[in-house]
């Protein structure tokens, strides 16, 4: 059976179409002007005003070679692929451990340990006593500063913790029978089972990392940790040019390419992400469902 | 009487923790190295606001630095740019609340009323995008954006307005920096309202379809009350964050000519704090802005509970 739609709600759906061509377009253009400048030739792009919507003179890479020759591109670029490694298995052991441990109802002190750390995520100490308590560690100056003191996301913990506890308990009880203890439990039952779950939570913080760069510039002092985002903001930001390139030769161009440098390492920083994320984005929308429904 | 019926149930508890502990010693020895984590980044660093009650110095540390009560406190409630860091947070909040809470939640039903599915799904990826985009790229790309020789500039221009730099000028910060934060996220914002969308009955618009009711009365008395929880526990958060908007951004967006319609009470607290070393100071200050934020998700979290039954805990 086909329905009849009054004139009223055809119109209305028109509208609401374009409305949201509208959206897209005002989501997508700022990226594609980034985009289109990145490919066009520097000193067109300098005297460029308003409106971008195709590449500029002959299209041309020199931009990013400009990038790739950078050495400290190259080296925030390795710092933040490991944090990215390094960090999110961190979390992800610790956060999936107390997310199982209070997910047991034999667990005595669950609810206590609950309120307490669901009291950090309303009120914190703020940034200079976490940062004194770093020195306090001798963390101060070491690329686990960086890691450490966003181990565990209260909120992704909360999430995966949901998870656990609506996961059927007849095969943990059949275990706990044949004698497993409860490192068994969460290794061999809990933990497969969720892989669904991990993989959001892993997401979530692997691109926490490798967007992440303000605990990097308060507790790093030693250029050689910098993540790339911190390379980035000296680029981007404060637009100190000098560090974009290496020799004094370069300099003289780069200088003259200034705005397409920039538009180029927004592209090349960015890309990553937007490669893979058609593929994630089925589950980073899962996680913000799961993460809908909590207890 | 009472007193030794609760301390017997102390002990009571305190064997039965003993007896847990050693029922389970593995359980125990999985949540330790959390247990740490959550004591040295989180409860160390809260009990290190005592230094807001000092004059800390670093060879003293927390213990041995002289207690000067309510001084910083004091001085701040005083200070020549609390009035300015204040009204900034709160304008900031406010507008982003005004502006940017609606717009997903209108997002959400909007898209709900297109029919196609392929269409849906096309215009929630793209619009999902700029969540990804991280804050240094982010605000690079805003300055980008709003530099004289900008888009936004050109198309102001069209208007028959000046050619202006958004960013250098103090009147426009405010309005740029919401904008750019709802340009981000609206999208992103929206999912959690999808789901609430997807999990109301559809036997409810059956019967609404049977009884005469056209698409706008479907909206308005099916949808809408069904996500109604949704939006009042995210407005509670949004509520409570009032006080602690992303400095983040902001540090990386303003300037000492915008300080004045841009400098919030984070990013003073930062400058004074990390910047001039002044780290009492700047911990009274951030300590009486959580307090105010802890006040706010308390009282927004009563008055919800008492409104709607709706509440965070």
């Amino acid at each position: 059976m086909k329905t009849r739609h009054s004139l009223g709600e055809r119109s209305f759906d028109v509208l609401n179409i374009v409305l949201m061509c509208v959206l897209m377009i005002i989501t997508l253009y700022p990226m594609l002007h980034v985009l289109f400048g990145s490919f066009s030739e520097g000193k067109e792009l300098m005297k460029h005003e308003g409106l971008l919507f195709h590449v500029l003179g002959k299209p041309t890479l020199s931009g990013y070679r400009i990038i790739l020759k950078n050495k400290n591109i190259w080296r925030g670029f390795c710092n933040s692929v490991g944090y990215v490694f390094g960090g999110t298995a961190l979390n992800l052991l610790l956060t999936s451990l107390l997310a199982y441990a209070l997910s047991r109802r034999h667990f005595a002190p669950r609810k206590l340990l609950m309120k307490l750390i669901l009291v950090t995520m309303f009120f914190s100490g703020g940034i200079i006593p976490l940062f004194l308590v770093i020195r306090l560690l001798g963390l101060f100056d070491s690329p686990l500063a960086v890691i450490l003191p966003g181990a565990i996301s209260t909120y992704n913990m909360v999430i995966m913790r949901t998870f656990f506890m609506r996961i059927p308990n007849e095969l943990e009880e059949s275990a706990q029978i044949d004698g497993a203890n409860d490192f068994v439990v969460y290794s061999r039952i809990v933990l497969p089972m969720s892989m669904a779950v991990i993989a959001v939570i892993a997401l979530y913080y692997g691109v926490g990392h490798w967007n992440a760069w303000f605990n990097a510039m308060v507790f790093l002092r030693n250029r050689n940790y910098y993540p790339l985002q911190l390379f980035l903001r000296e680029i981007l930001i404060e637009s100190n040019m000098t560090l974009a390139s290496d020799n004094s030769m370069d300099f003289v161009q780069t200088n003259y390419s200034e705005q397409l440098v920039k538009y180029c390492l927004i592209v090349v920083s960015t890309v990553p992400i937007l490669v893979l994320y058609p593929f994630l984005q089925k589950y980073f929308v899962k996680g913000v469902m799961i993460g809908a429904l909590k207890g | 009487m009472t007193g030794t019926v609760v301390r017997a149930g102390n002990a009571h508890k305190r064997v039965n923790l003993f007896k847990n502990i050693c029922t389970y010693p593995i359980l125990y020895l999985m949540v330790l190295p959390a247990l740490a984590y959550y004591i040295l980044f989180h409860y160390m660093p809260m009990f290190g606001l005592v230094i807001a009650f000092q004059d800390y110095k670093v060879v003293h540390g927390f213990l041995g630095s002289e207690w000067v009560g309510l001084k910083h406190f004091r001085s701040f409630l005083g200070d020549a740019y609390f009035l300015r860091t204040l009204r900034n947070t709160l304008l900031i909040s406010i507008y982003q609340l005004l502006w940017g809470f609606p717009v997903p939640i209108l997002f959400a039903l909007f898209l709900n009323e297109v029919r196609s599915k392929s269409f849906v799904r096309v215009t929630q990826t793209i619009v999902y995008i700029p969540h990804f985009i991280s804050a240094v790229v982010m605000c690079s790309l805003i300055r980008t954006l709003c530099g004289a020789n900008g888009p936004i500039s050109g198309v102001m221009q069209l208007f028959g307005m000046p050619k202006t730099d958004l960013l250098g000028t103090a009147r426009y910060f405010r309005t740029v920096y919401v904008t750019a934060e709802i340009w981000q996220e609206f999208g992103w914002g929206s999912i959690i309202y999808f789901a609430a969308l997807t999990g109301i009955d559809p036997a409810l618009y059956e019967a609404a379809t049977l009884d005469g009711a056209n698409r706008f009365q479907k909206a308005w008395h099916i949808s809408l009350p069904g996500i109604l929880p949704t939006i009042v526990i995210l407005l509670i958060l949004k509520i409570g964050n009032i006080m602690s908007i992303g400095w983040e951004k902001i540090i990386l967006l303003y300037n000492p000519m915008t300080y004045e319609t841009a400098d919030v009470i984070s990013t003073y607290s930062y400058r004074r704090g990390l910047q001039n070393l002044e780290y009492s100071y700047a911990s009274a200050i951030s300590f009486f802005n959580g307090v105010i934020n802890l006040v706010l998700i308390l009282g927004a979290n009563a008055i919800s509970r008492k409104l709607n039954d709706t509440s965070l805990w």
